[in-house]
């Protein structure tokens, strides 16, 4: 049976207390900013990363593994939500995009 | 209008303190998000894209100065300045921080507000005619009957946990305002041949993933028996209804699987043990509730600054022919002010806008504000000699838009600009559309026409009810935009049909620029709108617009 390649990928979540986007770093620390993410490239530091993450649920809420794209400042968006996430609405300027 | 008395306020107040010990309990981590989650969507809490959400219930639509006030006070202290209404009466706070959302409550409870059931497998928010209690089309008044569903619903014990939510909306008047045909259950207050006051009772509507208009389960329902009428129907659903597949668990499902008239044999025999069980409180809260709902002593005065005004004033008089509805009260109107300039986000109001409103409802309008499911702010009852001087305060703070019912009068639900679930942007695509037709000067020559658009298949946007609706969706990876023709929300209800493909968020505009102007020449006359002209020819020339592409390859 034939399985789909592992893509690169990012722990992210929204934080407890804000309720906005957070990722996980290398160095066990959640950021606001998804270029600091660790990208994680092989599947099972991938399980083992999220696991991680489900643990610390006074800290963060809801999180999960999603595609990202290397770049040359870090890790980027490879889907418009997740690239939504980074920013925040189209509508105002609020949120990460001000550097809320 | 009607207010709290003790036992609400202490209901709310108490509401209010176990959530503040729950949030209490989730921050030091005695609660996992799990055990929270059911928690904080009983009192309207949301997890969003960015932020937290609090949604917060306007009954019926219905809000005084002081309430309005508050909302504004909590926007600048809590959130971001600004709050968004909903096609469901409600306002959302997109900003707020979880630690303070008990003391939001709280200020809420302070005007006797709250946003319990705003959220949940529950009976949610009560929804009624935005111009209930002033529309000169009227039969009765429907927010006493609303207030009632409100109370009886709140917290009720049977229907904490049903398979799915459950939204009821009521309306007054033969015109259908408040789209009662897409709801769990729609309420029309009718009389019958001896002229007695009573619902005719729609069940099985819905929007979202399978839509369906609802289907008449009483045509005479007495008023009397109108809570263990809806006793009986919430009962049947709560032990029919699916609980296997989320996707099949809302009462149309239940409804279209079981068959409306053993439906409705179910539902007839609990009504006959629940009947005995309500042996009058119901009614006599309803009297008391109804006091409440009294009618404003209307003014006897002059109407002719009016008159003058609309003489003179060409913008006054294109906002007056736009915005206002007819009243019951005959020197007096109903304005509907617009939440929608061209290229603002709909629905959306700043903390200031609101005081401004409210202001003006405490000099103008008998102290009264609704909030409509098309996402605008209405006073219901204006005296006519004011209009000039509430249109000039309307102007300065740039609420004066005169496009209600027009193409830019769009709703549009929040999308993926800030809701979790959605698959795409909406708030774009609306703000695209009123800002291209307010260049092409095109909006009153076209004239009454329903944009409507949804994020995502859920349909918060009623886009199945939009003349056009437009629904925003996930295609490998890029924002794409289904096109339906032909939906109607009122008495004339109609899911719109599916024009074809959808198109790319740059392409979206144009095609809904090809579709407009392909209707301005298939008109019989002016006065033909987009619904009746679709209606007389079909799909097949507003699909040739759409698709001019498909269109010349076959010619070829």
């Amino acid at each position: 049976m034939s399985r789909r390649p592992f893509t690169p990928k990012v722990v992210t979540a929204n934080a407890l207390l804000e309720g906005d986007a957070v990722w996980l770093t290398e160095d066990d620390r959640w950021t606001r900013d998804m270029r600091e993410a660790e990208l994680i490239t092989d599947e099972a530091v991938a399980d083992d990363r999220l696991l991680f993450a489900i643990a610390q649920p006074d800290v963060v809420v809801g999180a999960y593994l999603v595609d990202a794209e290397s770049g040359d400042q870090g890790p980027g968006p490879s889907h418009f939500r997740e690239a939504f996430r980074t920013r925040g609405p189209s509508n105002y300027a609020h949120g990460k995009q001000v550097g809320e | 209008m009607y207010t709290y008395n003790d036992f609400d306020d202490a209901f709310v107040r108490e509401r209010v303190a176990q959530f503040r010990a729950q949030v209490d309990r989730r921050i030091d981590g005695s609660l996992t998000e799990d055990e929270f989650k059911p928690l904080r969507l009983m009192n309207g809490l949301y997890l969003q894209l960015h932020a937290y959400m609090l949604r917060v219930a306007i009954p019926y639509g219905t809000l005084n100065s002081a309430q309005m006030r508050q909302l504004a006070m909590i926007a600048d202290k809590w959130d971001k300045g600004y709050g968004h209404f909903t096609t469901r009466q409600n306002i959302q706070f997109n900003w707020p921080k979880l630690a303070d959302v008990p003391d939001m409550l709280d200020a809420l409870a302070d005007v006797g507000m709250h946003a319990i059931q705003t959220s949940g497998n529950t009976i949610r928010n009560v929804t009624a005619d935005h111009f209930a209690g002033a529309a000169a089309d009227e039969i009765e008044d429907p927010r006493p009957v609303a207030e009632l569903i409100r109370q009886w619903s709140t917290d009720h014990p049977e229907f904490q946990f049903l398979p799915r939510k459950f939204k009821i909306a009521v309306t007054g008047s033969p015109n259908d305002r408040a789209v009662t045909r897409a709801h769990d259950i729609g309420l029309r207050m009718v009389r019958n041949d001896a002229g007695a006051p009573g619902f005719e009772v729609l069940v099985g509507g819905g929007l979202g993933r399978t839509p369906m208009i609802a289907e008449v389960i009483n045509g005479f329902l007495p008023r009397a028996d109108l809570l263990p009428y809806l006793e009986a129907i919430v009962s049947v659903y709560n032990l029919l209804g699916r609980r296997d597949n989320k996707y099949k668990a809302r009462i149309k499902i239940t409804v279209s699987e079981t068959g409306i008239d053993e439906f409705r044999a179910h539902v007839d025999d609990i009504f006959q043990h629940l009947r005995g069980e309500f042996t009058g409180l119901d009614q006599q809260m309803l009297a008391e509730i109804e006091q409440s709902f009294a009618a404003p002593t209307f003014r006897k005065a002059a109407v002719d600054k009016y008159d003058n005004a609309r003489a003179e004033g060409p913008a006054f008089r294109s906002w007056s022919d736009t915005n206002l509805a007819l009243h019951r009260a005959p020197d007096y109107a109903i304005v509907t002010v617009s939440l929608k300039a061209h290229g603002a986000t709909p629905g959306d109001a700043t903390s200031d806008q609101m005081r401004v409103l409210a202001d003006l409802a405490e000099r103008f309008g008998h102290d009264e504000l609704r909030i409509s499911h098309e996402q605008n702010v209405i006073l219901p009852h204006v005296h006519k000699s004011d209009l000039p001087e509430v249109y000039a305060t309307l102007r300065d703070h740039g609420l004066a838009t005169a496009n209600i019912g027009l193409i830019s009068d769009i709703i549009a639900c929040p999308g993926m600009d800030y809701c979790a679930l959605a698959t795409a942007r909406s708030i774009p695509i609306a703000q695209e559309i009123a800002t291209r037709f307010d260049e092409l000067k095109l909006e009153h020559d076209i004239g009454a026409l329903k944009i409507k658009i949804s994020g995502c298949i859920n349909a918060c946007g009623h886009h199945h009810v939009g003349h056009i609706g437009i629904l925003g969706l996930d295609r490998a990876g890029v924002e794409n935009y289904q096109v339906t023709l032909g939906g109607d929300g009122t008495e004339t209800a109609q899911i719109g049909e599916r024009a074809g493909p959808g198109f790319p968020a740059d392409e979206i505009v144009p095609a809904i620029e090809r579709l407009i102007l392909a209707y301005l020449g298939l008109r019989q006359h002016p006065d033909e709108t987009f619904l009746e002209t679709y209606r007389r020819l079909g799909l097949a020339p507003f699909k040739a617009a759409l698709y001019p592409e498909k269109e010349a390859a076959h010619a070829a």
